[in-house]
């Protein structure tokens, strides 16, 4: 084996074997299909304990409309709402009191539940459906107007936009912008969340072994280079193998957990619950609603060309990585403790910040100029590239952002080199960046 | 000849590191390299390494300019140590050696000898954050010498370890000369270099001050300190001065030093006008002597 294979084998097996990657690597998909899931779970299982709820209608209008069923029994009585407060107090098995006083067609706040625990919303807006129909018909049924019910029906509109994208070769695919701003925020962010962590790592990697002083034993062996690039390529398989697993683990659950899921439920109810789970996790940033029934979804989802962003996003996460990795070891090498490093290491981190919030802004507005330079400054393309690239970017920009993109990390690479190889040697000097610039004429 | 470095060049910002050094060391024997802190030892053996290259002149190995790939047979203990902290002793180990090109079979072999010759084969599973300085010195002074270097390079190979295992890597530095190994010794401790080099350079300033056999160079400074025992406190003559006085027992032990090449004969009557003489002995100087006294010249001639 190489020298350069020896070192990336070590960066690699030393930085897998670690607990905390393996606990990161697994648990994050687990994670979020909890956070995914478990609402799901949740409305699935739903409440299935009796409720015994006591009617007391003033009116005597409402005697038929509340129907005890598998959950909820309804008992009519006769007494008045103060008499039922004592007894209330005894009986365990009671959930509430329904006290209707007035009509509801002529005073809709008339009816009250009263209870010794807050009511649950889901009991709650189950009698209040059952007794907003029954009075919606009612009130239909006095206007006396023969077929009202079914105008009335009729009448309900729902609009709902279907977005189809024309494709070069003329082909229809019906597409969703909701659905691509979120994948391509998850995949930008994805490309931020590597670009730094794993930047990171490499430049704590180097200047650890400066600071341990091992650098001088095995620069005696290999070539600097070789040891920075080894480390640098090392650091990224760490990373694409934790991209890897975290897909493969995520289609696991997924597949997983849908099959157990549709085979308790009806599409309708995992449509229903998929909504829950998004408005859990997003705070309803998309309308899932807007897709219609899950079929639906399904088709639209199928309608991303996931081949083409994943292996974008491989192109884009190596390209991004080398630029920003390099620039990494460049300062690891140059520094001798922490506290210098992060003072060094803010011009590299702000651009990448910076890319992270163009990012955020191409997802909204993917074809604005800003969005479109940016997607070309190699600093912020890989992030701004995978925010664009799900509302489509014609080839010849993917073409030219990559291209940039390989030439700066190439002469990054160079230009770290050079820094590399005096800085790992020199120590208790403060570096300033007048030295830097002249360690690269070294 | 193993090693030879002519008219070596470096200079970094502003500051010429080496100025015109070129030495040679012969096959199978141990070479000091002395100098004060700063002189340009660690640049000189950086660039035996082919860690830096230099700007001008050449370091030729077995008679043969040294590319990159002979660094394979050299093995460089560095004089600050250091090795992964996280990395278990014996992982850490077999990586280094095959750094150095050693295959995996070969690297398990060396490094079972030398556990086992060192009796630390239950550190193997251990990692070196959990090992002592002086434990980790050891393991890193094996990972050295594992793969059979032609050359050794130590950089003051006997700082952090305590008298026991100090003698004992000096026996293990002369076994492995006696093997045909060539060793190259750069420290500051001049009673060691007496032991153990057979040449030496002292490098001072960026070049090379004084040159040679130890035993030539000492014997050249032989003849010139004298210890002198007497009755009284004497005082400095034409041709002599005190280096140090002191009372011992009723007599007083004076070191001199002569400043000029006059007979010992002449020395001896000038002391003679002013106190009584028990003994007169030439000293053989000590490297350490030698050291400080050359170090000492050369910053006066440049004032």
């Amino acid at each position: 084996m190489s020298k350069i294979g020896l070192i990336i084998r070590r960066e690699y097996t030393s930085r897998v074997m670690k607990k905390s990657f393996i606990l990161l690597t697994f648990l994050t998909p687990v994670l979020f299909a909890t956070v995914f899931f478990v609402p799901m779970l949740m409305t699935m299982l739903g409440d299935s304990t009796q409720k015994n709820i006591i009617v007391v209608d003033c009116t005597g209008l409402y005697a038929d409309v509340l129907k005890s069923d598998d959950i909820y029994t309804f008992t009519y009585v006769d007494t008045t709402p103060e008499e039922l407060k004592e007894k209330n107090s005894q009986n365990k098995e009671l959930t509430g009191v329904l006290v209707i006083s007035e009509d509801l067609a002529t005073n809709p706040k008339a009816a009250t539940i009263y209870s010794e625990k807050q009511i649950n919303v889901e009991t709650k807006s189950h009698i209040s459906n059952l007794l907003k129909n029954y009075v919606e018909e009612k009130k239909l049924a006095s206007y006396n107007i023969p077929g009202i019910k079914e105008m009335v029906e009729d009448a309900k509109t729902k609009i709902d936009i279907s977005t189809i994208k024309w494709d070069s070769d003329g082909e229809e695919k019906e597409g969703s912008a909701e659905l691509a701003l979120i994948i391509g925020m998850v995949a930008a962010l994805l490309i931020y969340m590597f670009i730094v962590i794993y930047g990171g790592q490499v430049m704590a990697g180097v200047l650890q072994e400066k600071t341990s002083r091992i650098v001088e034993v095995i620069i005696s062996s290999v070539k600097p280079f070789e040891l920075m690039m080894g480390k640098i390529i090392g650091v990224a398989l760490v990373g694409l193998t934790q991209f890897m697993m975290w897909v493969i683990l995520t289609l696991v659950i997924y597949g997983g957990a849908t099959t157990i899921l549709a085979g308790k439920m009806n599409p309708q109810q995992l449509m229903e619950a998929q909504q829950m789970a998004q408005m859990g996790t997003d705070g309803g940033m998309a309308d899932m609603g807007q897709f219609g029934d899950a079929n639906n979804i399904f088709h639209i989802i199928q309608n991303f060309d996931f081949l083409q962003i994943g292996i974008l996003f491989i192109l884009f996460f190596i390209g991004g990585y080398l630029l920003y990795a390099s620039l990494f070891a460049a300062i690891g090498s140059a520094v001798d403790n922490e506290t210098d490093s992060n003072q060094f290491s803010m011009p590299v981190t702000i651009p990448i910040i910076i890319a992270l919030f163009a990012g955020i802004y191409a997802s909204r507005h993917p074809d604005a100029g800003l969005s479109f330079w940016t997607s070309m400054i190699p600093f912020t393309s890989p992030v701004v590239m995978m925010a664009r690239l799900p509302f489509g970017v014609p080839i010849w920009q993917i073409a030219l952002s990559l291209f940039i993109l390989i030439l700066t990390f190439i002469g990054s690479t160079w230009f770290a080199g050079k820094i590399y190889r005096t800085g790992i040697l020199m120590y208790g000097k403060k570096v300033t960046w007048k030295e830097l610039w002249k360690w690269l004429k070294y | 000849m193993i090693l030879e470095i002519r008219d070596v060049v470096k200079q970094y910002s502003g500051h010429l590191a080496l100025n015109g050094v070129s030495l040679s060391v012969p096959r199978a024997s141990v070479y000091g390299l002395l100098g004060p802190n700063g002189a340009g030892k660690t640049t000189l053996i950086r660039i035996i390494n082919c860690i830096t290259a230099p700007d001008s002149g050449e370091v030729l190995l077995n008679g043969k300019r040294m590319t990159p790939k002979d660094v394979e047979r050299i093995g460089y203990l560095p004089e600050e140590r250091g090795l992964y902290k996280k990395m278990k002793v014996g992982e850490q180990a077999l990586y280094l050696a095959r750094l150095k090109g050693m295959t995996k079979t070969d690297a398990l072999k060396a490094l079972k000898y030398w556990f086992e010759k060192f009796e630390i084969q239950d550190w193997w599973g251990k990692k070196i954050e959990e090992l002592s300085k002086g434990m980790a010195q050891k393991v890193q002074f094996v990972t050295t010498i594992l793969h059979k270097p032609e050359l050794l390079i130590f950089d003051e190979p006997f700082s952090g370890f305590d008298p026991v295992n100090t003698d004992m890597l000096k026996r293990e530095i002369l076994a492995l000369r006696d093997q045909g190994a060539t060793i190259i010794f750069s420290t500051h401790n001049m009673s060691s270099v007496e032991e153990l080099c057979e040449n030496i350079s002292l490098v001072n300033n960026s070049k090379i001050v004084l040159q040679g056999n130890i035993d030539d160079i000492r014997a050249s400074y032989t003849h010139k300190t004298m210890l002198v025992r007497s009755a009284n406190v004497f005082q400095a003559g034409h041709f002599y001065e005190p280096v140090s006085q002191e009372a011992k027992n009723g007599t007083v032990e004076t070191v001199i030093r002569k400043t000029g090449d006059e007979d010992n004969n002449v020395i001896l009557q000038e002391i003679m006008k002013q106190t009584q003489i028990y003994s007169f002995e030439e000293l053989r100087p000590t490297m350490n002597d030698i050291f400080i006294e050359t170090v000492k010249n050369v910053k006066q001639i440049k004032q």
